[in-house]
């Protein structure tokens, strides 16, 4: 009872500023977000004093199984419906992004504009989508690797919930236009607060959970996972160092001016790449590869030079996103060098996790969810490749600032983090909410295919476009002057945008699929289907051949 | 010599040195006769008594 006393107060407390904030607040956006967190503060007091308990209500509604288990997997499950939601939230965002792009009058002035959508679209996909799956994988697979179950059991939820409240609090943001303009650091000082918090509670419970592990060895999944979750907060704190104008306000400054700003900026965002979407999906990698292969890693040493590697070599490649700036050509040069060296551990994955399925490679054929790690693993080498040959110079003077760039993009996160994504999902969903299988593999084969083939739409789309706008632009007459306007290069871009937006259509409808594989799965059901690996037998040709064949070829 | 010139210079000298060597000692020490055992065990430690997942 006093314990409930307590909460309640905590959450009391945290109203009254709230409602401080929302009374003093110097802009509008400043205040929505004062009443987001008033109205969890009522929401939490409400159901601590009563029996109403929103979170049980929820877990029904997902059908969670209930009762003990040996591992702490309920956190885990709501990462993964998160994953789900967030993912298909930030699809359709960037279905519409690219709408917008061929059709203008799509732009909805003031809140769904292209600059307004696109951070939201970045921020869903990266951190809302990505983000959550890598918070409920590596939960997952650090208690089976370590033999365990979670340590700070309490902290993993608030890393759970805290997170949404982020990712809220950002995607509302960028709508109200609260940003401080940094590409994929868009949410203000206070929202950048709020994470570090979330993230050092993180970096707690998964730090915990390997100190009181059972089993000697900490398998590679974890160095990766660590390593993503260190230096990101690293990253994010670094980059982030800003002054508000008010306490009460949105608006705050950088600490850095000029070209230092950029290159903090590129350290960040660059490394955002190299530790949230390659270490911790690697990590995602290293450990559902081998188990859904039913074969242990291909090298393990392999996988220990891979890490140190991209340890070592990824936090200097930054500076290849500011090539002919005012930045110093000796650093330009040494973000390109790192850049490059990059392509072999790269590789060195790439070939570690498809080797692992050396002597088992029909499984490409009859399971879908191998097929969708295969594919994974092709697009991680293809961006790895496509990058490095991107940030050297002579290239990057055509490619910088045109479409080939979001193409370069998309092709590693639609192709790498989005299909290993997708097949962690659909191995852990069954095993999550103890089901004997997936509702349906043959929709597993669907969505792979419609991914695929949007992921194919879309690079090859912005190829085109990248290579058109880069040489339109550079384009001299003979009187000297350039020829082209920029509306011209807008013109002549228009079919790749609409084949663009095709791509993502494909890609979001076979997410749409996936969300309803899943959703009959957790509710219970199982699709009557033919199973994906029959073949045809025939009695009469299953016999030797004669020993003297009778009819012989006139030669 | 400035401050920043001094970190530099001891950045692209003992600096890299340094973490050279340290990468190359991360990265051999698995290579070692002697843990050949510990990397295979390790490797296939994903698949021991794993009847819940």
């Amino acid at each position: 009872m006093e314990s409930t006393l307590g909460r309640v107060g905590l959450w009391a407390i945290v109203l009254m500023l709230a409602i401080v904030g929302i009374a003093g607040a110097q802009d509008s956006g400043f205040a929505v977000h004062m009443g987001l967190i008033a109205g969890v503060a009522v929401l939490l007091i409400v159901a601590t004093m009563t029996t109403f308990d929103p979170l049980a209500k929820a877990q029904s509604i997902f059908k969670m199984p209930p009762g003990p288990e040996r591992y702490d997997d309920d956190v885990v499950r709501w990462g993964v419906i998160a994953t789900m939601f967030w993912g298909l939230a930030g699809l359709l965002a960037g279905l519409f992004i690219a709408l917008q792009l061929a059709f203008p009058i799509l732009n909805l002035e003031p809140w769904f504009t292209f600059g307004r959508v696109r951070p939201l679209h970045t921020s869903a996909v990266i951190f809302a989508f990505g983000g959550n799956a890598l918070i409920a994988t590596s939960f997952y697979v650090v208690q089976r690797t370590c033999r365990t179950t979670l340590a700070l059991p309490g902290t993993a939820r608030f890393v759970f919930w805290g997170y949404q409240l982020f990712i809220v609090l950002a995607a509302t943001g960028y709508l109200l236009g609260v940003t401080q303009s940094r590409e994929y650091a868009e949410p203000e000082w206070y929202v950048d607060l709020w994470l570090t918090v979330v993230w050092l509670a993180y970096l707690a419970v998964f730090v915990a959970t390997i100190l009181k592990r059972r089993e000697p060895h900490i398998y590679v999944a974890n160095w990766f996972y660590l390593a993503f979750i260190i230096t990101v907060a690293m990253l994010h704190v670094v980059n982030n160092l800003a002054m508000p104008v008010s306490l009460l306000g949105s608006r705050s400054y950088s600490a850095f001016a000029g070209v230092q700003d950029a290159l903090t900026q590129w350290w960040y965002g660059h490394n955002a790449v190299g530790f949230f979407l390659t270490a911790g999906f690697l990590a995602m990698m290293y450990y559902f590869v081998p188990k859904q292969a039913n074969r242990p890693v291909y090298s393990y040493r392999l996988s220990i030079i891979h890490f140190w590697s991209l340890i070592f070599l990824y936090i200097w490649a930054g500076p290849h996103h500011l090539h002919y700036t005012a930045l110093p050509d000796w650093a330009q040069t040494l973000g390109m060098v790192f850049s490059i060296m990059l392509w072999m551990p790269s590789w060195g994955g790439m070939i570690n996790g498809l080797m692992t399925l050396n002597g088992a490679w029909d499984k490409v054929r009859t399971d879908p969810i191998i097929r969708m790690m295969v594919m994974a693993l092709a697009f991680y080498g293809m961006s790895t490749f496509e990058g490095p040959m991107l940030s050297i110079k002579a290239v990057n003077s055509l490619s910088h600032y045109t479409d080939w760039t979001i193409g370069h993009v998309h092709s590693g996160a639609l192709g790498w983090n989005g299909m290993i994504t997708f097949a962690c999902v659909y191995f852990l969903v069954p095993k999550l909410w103890k089901k004997d299988r997936l509702y349906s593999l043959r929709m597993i084969n669907w969505h792979f295919w419609l991914a695929t083939l949007g992921i194919v739409f879309y690079a090859a789309s912005m190829w085109v476009a990248g290579i058109t706008q880069g040489l339109m632009w550079r384009e001299y007459g003979s009187d000297g002057y350039l020829v082209n306007s920029f509306i011209d290069t807008v013109a002549a871009l228009h079919p790749m945008y609409l084949m663009r937006a095709f791509g993502g259509l494909l890609y979001l409808s076979g997410a749409i699929i996936m969300t309803y594989n899943i959703w009959m799965t957790i509710a219970g059901y199982q699709r009557d289907e033919a199973p994906m690996a029959d073949m045809e037998y025939d009695e009469e040709a299953d016999r030797p051949l004669p020993a003297n064949p009778q009819a012989q070829p006139a030669e | 010599m400035s401050f920043y010139e001094t970190l530099r210079h001891f950045a692209d000298s003992y600096g890299l040195v340094v973490i050279f060597g340290l990468y190359l000692l991360l990265c051999g020490w698995h290579f070692l006769p002697r843990s050949r055992e510990g990397v295979e065990r390790a490797k296939h430690s994903i698949f021991q008594e794993d009847d819940n997942a």
